[in-house]
């Protein structure tokens, strides 16, 4: 009875561990993980003390450098009203980051907390919370968004962020709330949940330590796309009118004020959209790693 | 259908008095995360027409992959045949041109699989399914085509078949679904007739019928009958010749009576006698130690030594020859003699 | 009778079918299983064989509570499972658990062996040996064969075999004298199958075990069984001992499975007289009148269809038999 054939490495017996500590040691090992984290550093870094990377006021803007080349202090020329290009693209990612993380954490939440509840308990509940989810998408999301935030930033002294979030966030958790509820169905009509069930384990602790873990990697990939649309759902409302406004500077407000003038000075649309595009592959590829590091199949 | 035949014979290399299908030294790599997966590492395998020559071996010994190399379906990346030759008829299908390879697997060699449902298309009518092969590789009219799908459905005793033709897959049994797949792999009155695990996911009553079937519609046409199977059961009651294989080889290859009456290789004789015997009851069953190797990292000289009672040095530094012990007999095992207790 | 641990009265567990998405109305019901009367001793094996179908893995989840009977009673130990309630509900359902079919679905991927295994004291508390919950753990490793260092292994580091070690000692943690084994190896090779059947076996002789032992490969059921039942469409229709079952049935259907099987001994080639069974099980939703066997049975009579027969003792059958013309057939049969 004691063929302990089993693998060929012997490890020492240790205390018993945990999958999150279990993630950590993989994810220290992974190239991909380090470089994601490095650049989410950088950008968190910028969102937060935009001084350090530069000492320029990007409201300092003079129209007669209107769309001048770079030179000694900007590295990347100025804009149609003479701004520097360089530092509204470093100002600019605490306002972007800010409204695109919070939104994508609403959404996420509210998501998590629908998809969850709708595929685990099924029945009545299930077919409520789904319709609704479906009266939810049926709303044009530029329409809904456009009254939301008009609605919520009526007050003409604030900057429009709490509005862009909330409003993007309460517009945008179906998806992720659809992707929660099918990997929920899926993985609680595995056998080791049965096996739980068998044990008398309760609802919660089957949702939480057996159902949750295991449908965690699709909604993980959901929130990272989903962040990249929130980027440039902030763009958009900001490019309307109705998100940020006042002094507000972000990414999605300079490339659309850039828009119009993309062919006679593409800096001040390419550079914005650089730090965008790095920021949404930076977040997706930490999405990705931590997913992996979660999946003790795939170590 | 002639013109296809007379096609096919005119194939470059044809002997018509080579055997129906041989492979030789066939190799099959995966290459995976985990490092280059051998998942046959050379496999020579004859089949003749009207013979039924039964593949044994437990899941991981390349059995179905040997299969699927015959076949052409192996799934590239991840899976290479590396080396080695298929041979119909004299005709390495391997090195046939791409046209000409797939006429010969669509019209002389057909595959059964374990799962019908999965095999057969859920948004197509069974009749549907099998009218198209006789559309597309006979030219047929839609009339004759459905004519020629309930006569197949009727060979294969579907009961009811000029009605049951217009049903879907999901509307059959089990039982009932794995008739109309071989009456799929029949359609093109195909020479050989590889069936992979046929009835492992049927019931016992089930798996007679369909086993008596096919023993029957091989004997009408004269096909080979290559059948691939972990079952010891199946095999005693079906099979002419075995081969067993293990990590990727053929270690043993004999007549079906030698086989169970004097096994030659040492795994052959575990696994025979890992059974569940009745003078065994109430006493533990006889088990093979250990595990079966991971394809990865398959033990040096013998693949078998590390679980084999007979196991000495010679057998983790050197590969067993192929001894010949009869004239239709070969076991790959350094201890021939001591396991047929000659 | 003292030692009886289970006995099942009158199980009955139907499915409603049921129309509509709005206003649902029944329709019907599939009769999964329907009036099942089994005794389980100490120590003893129950096996029970049947068709997918036929209603054996719908038995065991009632036995094991994730199915709520239609009618019926499931005595543990002298208590009505089917009345409890509450902390005594649980402290019974602790008494008999469950090794499951399949070993690469039933273990959570993404927890330790070490959790797996001490998921049941997490959940049972009270049910934590004295020594400790990590102790017992790693004992439990140690009784089912496997090495107590890999308690920080992931179940896919392990082998299809290794892997129902792993389930078996999750159902032993918390010291049940009931064990209800669905299909424990059908899918393992072989080769390992005999490595968990006498693991099963020999837990058995030093716990004092009593296994339900659910296959459909009748020879590993003759192979550890004491007693034997057959099941078709939610009814047994014969049981008795592992000899009675195997070597004198008198039911037409265990006759024709056991015909079925496959020997395997190419020396029978031809001197078996196999029963073929005609056409497909019928629907357990619409099982035919009287025997529910009749549509297939070549000794079926008009009074088949009208009067149900019991499983009892009959005239030329040692053990009961659910067939209103039982009696043994002559054959060469060997296992």
């Amino acid at each position: 009875m004691s063929d302990y054939n089993a693998v060929s490495t012997v490890e020492a017996p240790g205390k018993s561990r945990t999958l999150a500590g279990d993630a950590w040691l993989d994810l220290r090992s992974r190239k991909v993980f380090w470089i994601a984290a490095v650049l989410v550093v950088v950008i968190l870094v910028m969102a937060f003390w935009p001084s350090l990377f530069t000492s320029v006021d990007p409201r300092d803007c003079l129209l007669a450098r209107k769309h001048a080349g770079a030179s000694g202090g900007a590295l990347f020329g100025y804009d149609f009203q003479g701004c520097d290009v360089y530092a509204k693209t470093v100002y600019g990612a605490r306002d972007s980051i800010v409204v695109s993380v919070s939104a994508t954490l609403v959404a996420g939440l509210i998501g998590l907390v629908v998809g969850l509840l709708a595929g685990y308990f099924g029945g009545w509940l299930d077919a409520l919370l789904s319709r609704f989810v479906d009266v939810m998408l049926a709303i044009p999301f530029l329409l809904g968004a456009i009254v939301l935030a008009k609605r919520l930033s009526a007050d003409p002294q604030s900057n429009g962020i709490v509005a862009v979030i909330v409003t993007l966030g309460v517009l945008g958790w179906t998806t992720a709330a659809r992707v929660m509820r099918s990997a929920v169905i899926e993985a609680k009509n595995q056998d080791y949940v049965t096996a739980a069930r068998m044990l008398g384990a309760s609802p919660a602790r089957l949702m939480l330590r057996h159902i949750l873990p295991n449908a965690f990697g699709p909604f993980i990939v959901v929130l990272t796309v989903l962040l990249g649309i929130n980027i440039a759902g902030e763009a958009t409302l900001s490019y309307l009118g109705v998100g940020l406004k006042g002094d507000a500077i972000s990414w999605g407000l300079a490339i659309a004020e850039a828009g119009p003038y993309a062919r006679t000075a593409a800096g001040p649309l390419v550079w914005p959209s650089v730090f965008l595009a790095a920021t949404v592959l930076a977040f997706i590829m930490l999405g990705d790693a931590v997913r992996d590091a979660f999946d003790p199949k795939l170590r | 259908m002639t013109d296809i035949r007379a096609h096919l014979d005119a194939l470059p290399g044809v002997d018509p008095r080579a055997p129906l299908l041989e492979v030789r030294d066939l190799h099959v790599e995966f290459r995976t995360r985990d490092g280059v997966a051998r998942a046959v590492n050379g496999v020579d395998l004859r089949l003749n027409p009207g013979e039924t020559l039964a593949v044994l071996g437990e899941s991981g010994c390349g059995k179905s992959v040997t299969a699927q190399a015959i076949m052409g379906i192996l799934d590239t990346p991840p899976g290479h045949v590396t080396r080695g030759e298929v041979r119909y008829r004299g005709v390495d299908l391997l090195r046939l041109p791409e046209a000409d390879r797939r006429k010969v697997r669509a019209n002389r060699i057909a595959m059964v699989f374990q799962d019908a449902l999965s095999a057969l298309n859920p948004v197509y009518t069974v009749g549907f399914q099998l009218a198209e092969q006789f559309r597309m590789h006979r030219g047929m009219s839609r009339k004759d085509a459905k004519q020629r799908a309930v006569e197949l459905l009727d060979q294969v005793r579907i009961p009811d078949a000029r009605r049951r033709v217009d049903d879907y897959p999901h509307q059959f049994s089990g039982g009932m679904r794995q008739r109309v797949m071989i009456a799929m792999a029949l359609a093109l009155d195909p020479e050989v007739l590889i069936a992979d695990e046929p009835t492992t996911a049927l019931d016992v009553t089930v798996q007679a019928q369909i086993m008596n079937l096919l023993a029957e519609l091989q004997q009408q046409r004269g096909m080979g009958l290559m059948l691939i199977t972990h079952d010891m059961g199946v095999v005693a009651t079906v099979a002419d010749r075995i081969a067993v294989m293990y990590a990727g080889k053929v270690v043993e290859e004999a007549p079906v009576h030698d086989i169970y009456a004097r096994p030659a290789h040492a795994y052959t004789q575990a696994l025979l006698e890992s059974i569940p015997r009745l003078d065994l009851k109430g006493r533990p069953l006889n088990v093979i130690r250990g595990l079966p190797p991971a394809l990865t990292d398959i033990p040096s000289g013998c693949a078998f030594h590390p679980r084999c009672t007979y196991a000495r040095e010679i057998c983790r530094l050197e590969p067993p020859p192929a001894y010949r012990i009869a004239p239709q007999r070969i076991a790959s095992c350094h201890f021939v003699r001591e396991v047929l207790g000659v | 009778m003292s030692d009886v641990v289970l006995e099942t009265r009158d199980l009955v567990k139907h499915f409603p079918i049921s129309k509509g998405v709005v206003l649902k109305t029944q329709v019907g019901a599939v009769r999964a299983v329907d009036g099942v009367n089994l005794q389980l001793r100490r120590g003893e094996t129950l096996g029970i064989v049947g068709e997918s179908g036929c209603g054996k893995s719908t038995l065991a989840k009632l036995l094991v509570g994730l199915e709520k009977p239609t009618r019926g009673e499931i005595q543990v130990r002298g208590d009505d499972l089917t009345r409890l309630t509450g902390t005594a509900l649980r402290r019974a359902r602790r008494n008999i658990q469950m090794v499951m079919q399949d070993p690469y679905t039933s273990l959570n991927p993404r927890m330790t062996v070490g959790d797996i295994i001490g998921e049941p004291f997490d959940i049972h508390p009270d049910a934590v040996p004295g020594y400790g919950k990590a102790r017992a753990v790693r004992d439990l490793l140690d009784i089912v064969g496997l090495n107590p260092d890999h308690i920080n292994r992931y179940p896919h580091q392990f082998s299809g075999g290794q892997r129902q070690r792993i389930g078996i000692a999750r159902a032993l943690a918390l010291r049940p004298e009931i064990i209800v084994c669905d299909e424990p190896v059908s899918a393992l090779d072989v080769s390992i199958q005999g490595q968990v059947i006498n693991l099963l076996e020999s837990l058995q002789r030093e716990l004092g075990l009593s296994y339900v032992f659910i296959a459909h490969d009748l020879s590993v059921v003759r192979h550890i069984s004491d007693r034997v039942a057959v099941m078709y469409l939610g009814k047994i229709v014969e049981t008795g001992n592992d000899v009675a079952i195997y070597d004198q049935p008198t039911h037409p259907y265990t006759q024709a499975l056991l015909s079925a099987v496959p020997v395997p001994d190419p020396r029978l080639r031809g001197h078996r007289d196999q029963i073929m069974l005609e056409g497909d099980v019928p629907s357990p939703a619409d099982p035919p009148s009287g025997c529910r066997f009749r549509t297939r049975c070549w000794k079926a009579q008009p009074h088949c269809a009208d009067q149900e027969p019991r499983l009892e003792l009959r005239q030329r059958s040692s053990h009961p038999s659910a067939c209103h013309y039982a009696e043994p057939r002559i054959t060469t049969r060997h296992y």
